[in-house]
């Protein structure tokens, strides 16, 4: 999955390939949530770094969806508005602790990679 | 597109997301206007990411189909002038070679509407050179007598039919009413296998000398004149004024043995006496019968020539009579009989039109490649212009199975939609060409059903068209890398090797519509140089009308005085200047002929002969050079005297006066020979066809035939309008009595109709050539267009670097120019080597005329820089600062 780039926010960063599914997992660990809801967690919990693109945010959540990751349910807003609600589900707990503890592995490999001084000369 | 629309919540769920995303900007006090602006921008594209959304849930691929025929049906809208340009140049494609070959299909191919057809052969005499008497059917008639022999001696046949076409006068005085008419032996309809649709049909009991007066209808007249009334059976029509029962009807799709003629009437031989008060029964110099027999099983058309040879001597010593010519006598008794194939019918239509149709079907099927470059064309540009959007697609994670998938549906809903249009068209066009060859008097019917053969045909290579080039790019964009396409799309780095084969099919269309222009104005030419032929007689103001006087049953001797008087009453009509009687009327396709010596001459010169009455040179204004025209002192005690043309003159005095000198005409079957001298010289003039050579031709006198007929031909010239001079006839004939029966037809406008071939062949080849330059252009604009576009950097640094409008402009043109060029030389080429097609049907030019192919070009370049100076004027008009800050 790529992000498409955007010149008018070059802080942000791009998010790597793959890692939309598990930012949802982990915001929707929190409780039920909606699309909408999703994508502005994610942002304010990055600090902004993050902005996640509708594209990929509602192909994401059906993809998810469909591999019984999470489960959708429709509700009623307080402005009575049908509103599709996620939630994670058993199968997308499990996903999301070893999504977890992939990503810790990965990030401790990159780390090692570019900062190698300690590493190489110990 | 209500229809296609579902409920499967992505749009719900997009919406709440933009609502909620919209009331939390105007709750940090943004104003809803800025709110909803600000929240598109973050969006991006609705309809993309919804798309993409639902390639996720995976759904059945019927729904899926609604929804890329959805989508494409929207992009469509988008590009109308795509959409239109492609849809239109299929649909007639499809629709112009469908339309023809069904007509070629009804005349050319498809057997006959009856029982095992194959099992059907023509009987007919092998080489009929020198058969003497009348001829009344132009497919190798039989006469009677030897039609019976056959019947008797043949063996190969279960049995053998015989029809003769006729027309009806079913008016009873005063104006005629014509119907097709039919005789037909006791066992045609046994023969064919054909049952009745109501009544009975003629059956071999029926056809016995003085049988009772009973008819059968076709299907079509029973339903146009009588409603289709089962009633109609047992009713009486008056059949040239004899009253004839009704029996029955034949069923629907049977329209008789000759394609394209149909008939309303059918009546048995043996009513030929008393209906048309001849001796065709008897008579063995009455050529009149089309004979088709049912081959028994296990006999082939060889094995039954076989037989029809062995007992041919036979039939044609016992049937010659004793008025037959003795000099063609000896040829009569040397005929032989075969048989041939018979399960297609006969057709004049067939013979004259089989060469054109074949030729136009050739016309309609490259307007259809054409029409196919184009639409290839159209869906290549189309992708080079949507790179792009795939590769956003495939960004944001759309399956390449998927969009490709999605670029087929598009490209199948175009086909579809092309093959939709060329179905109607081809069914427009189809009743359009067959009014267009029926003339007056003359109607053509065609069994036209809609081809389902060939609308396959032509759709299945519109749909292969869109598929293949609507997959192609669709494959090379998604087999790309994503992000490469996503730097590059729209800058056209690449895409030069798709652009040749673009260039190479525009270059292809140039070359055939070339092909197509050059045959347009051939035919054109053609035409043209058929309607200004020097006739030698006048045309416009001439009326022909058909006279029967028949049923007043007017004795032999009385027979000239009738024939004086009625002329002179025509003559005495206001507004009438001149009116004559003639045998033969110019041009009518009928002819008359016989074998002439010259006074003291031995051997014989074949001639025409027109019998006609005192003022037919004046009422034609055709100048009499030496001598007189007949006057009421030629009758039959004076001496016998006859006319000559030019040509006839020319072969017997080698261009000296031939007035004074003598001539005689054989014998003919009715008449002794006779002796005539020659009182006048008439200046050349076109005897049977407008195409054919200079002949000899003789006039009689009608006053000094020993057998007048009771009923004829007049031209009448008059100067006021032709329908109140009608009108002033018909009255002046009623007037001499009721039941004299009368037809008109205008002179000017019959010649015409013998020329509906080269008519509809130039009007038609015209059309093509005109919408295959359309196409050619549309294809040639499209390239520089798009190669305008692709090149604006280029273009932009050349003219920062200095360039000149002027230079941009002849760059561009250049560009255009090769390709034009390259077509036409390959156009020329191929019109060179078909050239011998068409010079069989083309009339004072030939086909490799320089002129026509110099014009041809001529039109092509000029029409195809024209095309291409839009797109270049554009590609002048290019600031170099914009061009370049798109870099």
């Amino acid at each position: 999955m790529v992000m498409k780039q955007s010149a008018r926010h070059q802080n942000r960063i791009e998010l790597l390939q793959g890692t939309l599914d598990l930012l949802i997992l982990q915001t929707l660990q929190w409780g039920p949530q909606h699309g909408y809801g999703i994508s502005q967690a994610i942002r304010a919990n990055s600090m902004d770094a993050f902005k996640v693109d509708t594209g990929s945010l509602y192909p994401a959540l059906h993809r998810l969806a469909k591999q019984k990751l999470i489960a959708a349910a429709w509700k009623m807003s307080e402005n009575r508005q049908r509103i599709r609600v996620y939630r994670l589900t058993k199968k997308g707990r499990d996903e999301l602790a070893s999504g977890r503890s992939r990503w810790e592995r990965f990030v401790e490999a990159m780390a090692g990679i570019l900062s190698p001084r300690r590493a190489v000369e110990p | 597109m209500k229809f296609w629309r579902r409920s499967d919540g992505v749009d719900a769920e997009i919406r709440g997301h933009i609502e909620m995303a919209v009331r939390d900007r105007m709750e940090r006090g943004e104003s809803r206007g800025q709110a909803e602006a600000a929240v598109r921008r973050e969006f991006g594209d609705v309809v993309v990411v919804k798309e993409v959304t639902r390639d996720m849930d995976g759904r059945v691929w019927l729904t899926r189909l609604g929804q890329d025929l959805r989508y494409a049906a929207r992009l469509l809208r988008r590009s109308p002038g795509f959409a239109v340009v492609a849809v239109l140049s299929l649909a007639l494609g499809i629709g112009a070679a469908t339309a023809i070959f069904q007509i070629v299909d009804a005349v050319r191919l498809r057997t006959l509407p009856v029982a095992r057809p194959w099992e059907l052969a023509r009987v007919r005499i092998v080489n009929m050179d020198g058969a003497r008497g009348n001829r009344f059917s132009a497919y190798d008639p039989l006469n009677y007598p030897v039609f019976e022999q056959i019947r008797r001696q043949q063996q190969g046949f279960t049995d053998v039919a015989a029809w003769s076409g006729t027309s009806f006068n079913l008016a009873d005085g005063g104006e005629m009413r014509p119907a097709r008419g039919l005789f037909v032996s006791g066992t045609f309809f046994d023969v064919l296998g054909i049952a009745p649709a109501a009544g009975r049909l003629i059956a071999d009991a029926d056809d016995k000398p003085g049988c009772a007066a009973q008819i059968v209808l076709s299907h079509a007249f029973w339903m146009s004149e009588m409603g289709g009334d089962p009633r109609a059976i047992g009713r009486t029509l008056t059949l040239d004024a004899r009253p004839a029962e009704v029996i029955g009807v034949t069923p629907a799709g049977f329209s008789g043995l000759e394609v394209g003629r149909g008939f309303d009437v059918a009546v048995p031989l043996c009513l030929e006496a008393a209906i048309n008060r001849g001796n065709r029964l008897v008579s063995a110099s009455d050529w009149w019968l089309v004979a088709i027999g049912r081959l028994k099983p296990g006999w082939t058309l060889e094995r039954a020539t076989a037989q029809l040879q062995a007992i041919s001597p036979g039939i044609f010593e016992t049937t010659i009579t004793p008025t037959y010519p003795a000099a063609s006598a000896a040829r009569y008794k040397a005929f032989t009989l075969e048989a041939a194939p018979g399960d297609a019918g006969v057709s004049m239509l067939r013979d004259a039109y089989e060469h054109p149709l074949w030729m136009l079907l050739a016309a309609a099927g490259i307007v259809l490649l054409i029409a196919c470059a184009n639409l290839a064309n159209l869906l290549l540009a189309r992708a080079s212009a949507r790179h792009r959007e795939i590769a956003v697609r495939l960004g944001l994670g759309a399956s390449r199975a998927r969009i490709v998938r999605q670029l087929l549906t598009e490209s199948a809903l175009v086909a579809a939609i092309g093959v939709a249009g060329g179905v109607l068209l081809a069914v427009v066009m189809g009743r359009g060409l067959v009014s267009f060859l029926s003339t007056e008097g003359n109607a053509v019917v065609l069994q036209m059903g809609t081809d389902w053969r060939v609308l396959a045909f032509a759709s299945s290579l519109g749909l292969l068209t869109c598929l293949l080039f609507g997959l192609m790019p669709a494959l090379r964009a998604t087999g790309r890398g994503t992000m490469l396409s996503l730097r590059t799309a729209g800058r056209g780095v690449m895409g030069a090797e798709r652009n040749g084969l673009r260039r190479a099919l525009v270059a292809a269309q140039v070359a055939l519509s070339l092909v197509l222009i050059a045959a347009g104005i051939l035919f054109a030419r053609s035409l043209w140089n058929l309607r200004h032929i020097e006739t030698g007689f006048r045309r416009e103001g001439v009326l022909v009308a058909g006279l029967d006087f028949r049923r007043l049953e007017v004795p032999m001797e009385r027979r000239h005085a009738m024939q004086r008087d009625l002329l002179a009453r025509i003559r005495a009509v206001p507004g009438v200047r001149a009116a004559a009687a003639a045998s033969v009327i110019p041009v009518s396709g009928s002819s008359s002929g016989n074998r002439i010596w010259f006074e003291g001459a031995t051997t014989d010169v074949g001639s025409n002969i027109n019998r006609i009455s005192p003022g037919y040179f004046a009422t034609l204004d055709i100048p009499i050079l030496s001598g007189r025209d007949f006057d009421d002192r030629d009758t039959m005690s004076s001496p016998m005297v006859a006319i000559v043309n030019q040509t006839f003159a020319e072969r017997l005095t080698g261009g000296a006066d031939p007035v004074g000198r003598r001539f005689r005409i054989e014998a003919t079957p009715i008449t002794p020979e006779i002796t005539y001298e020659i009182v006048g010289l008439a200046r050349n003039s076109i005897y049977q066809f407008l195409r054919e050579q200079p002949r000899p031709l003789v006039f009689l006198a009608a006053a000094q035939t020993a057998r007048p007929a009771t009923s004829g031909q007049l031209v009448i010239y008059s100067e006021t309008s032709l329908a109140t001079v009608t009108a002033s006839i018909t009255r002046a004939l009623r007037e001499a009595d009721p039941r004299i029966a009368v037809s008109f037809r205008v002179f000017d406008r019959q010649i015409d109709n013998t020329i509906v071939r080269e008519r509809l062949l130039a009007m038609l080849s015209i059309f093509f050539a005109a919408v295959a330059a359309l196409l050619a252009l549309l294809g040639l604009y499209g390239v520089i267009a798009y190669g305008v576009t692709r090149r604006t950097n280029e273009i932009g640094v050349r003219m920062a670097l200095g360039a000149g409008r002027g230079a941009v402009l002849t760059m561009i043109l250049r560009e255009a120019a090769v390709l034009i060029a390259a077509g036409i030389a390959v156009g020329l080429v191929i019109a060179l080597a078909a050239g011998k097609l068409t010079a069989a049907l083309l009339y004072g030019i030939a086909p490799h005329d320089p002129l026509i192919l110099v014009t041809a070009t001529a039109v092509l370049a000029a029409t195809g820089l024209l095309a291409s100076y839009w797109p270049a004027r554009a590609a002048t008009r290019i600031e170099p600062t914009v061009a370049l800050r798109a870099e």
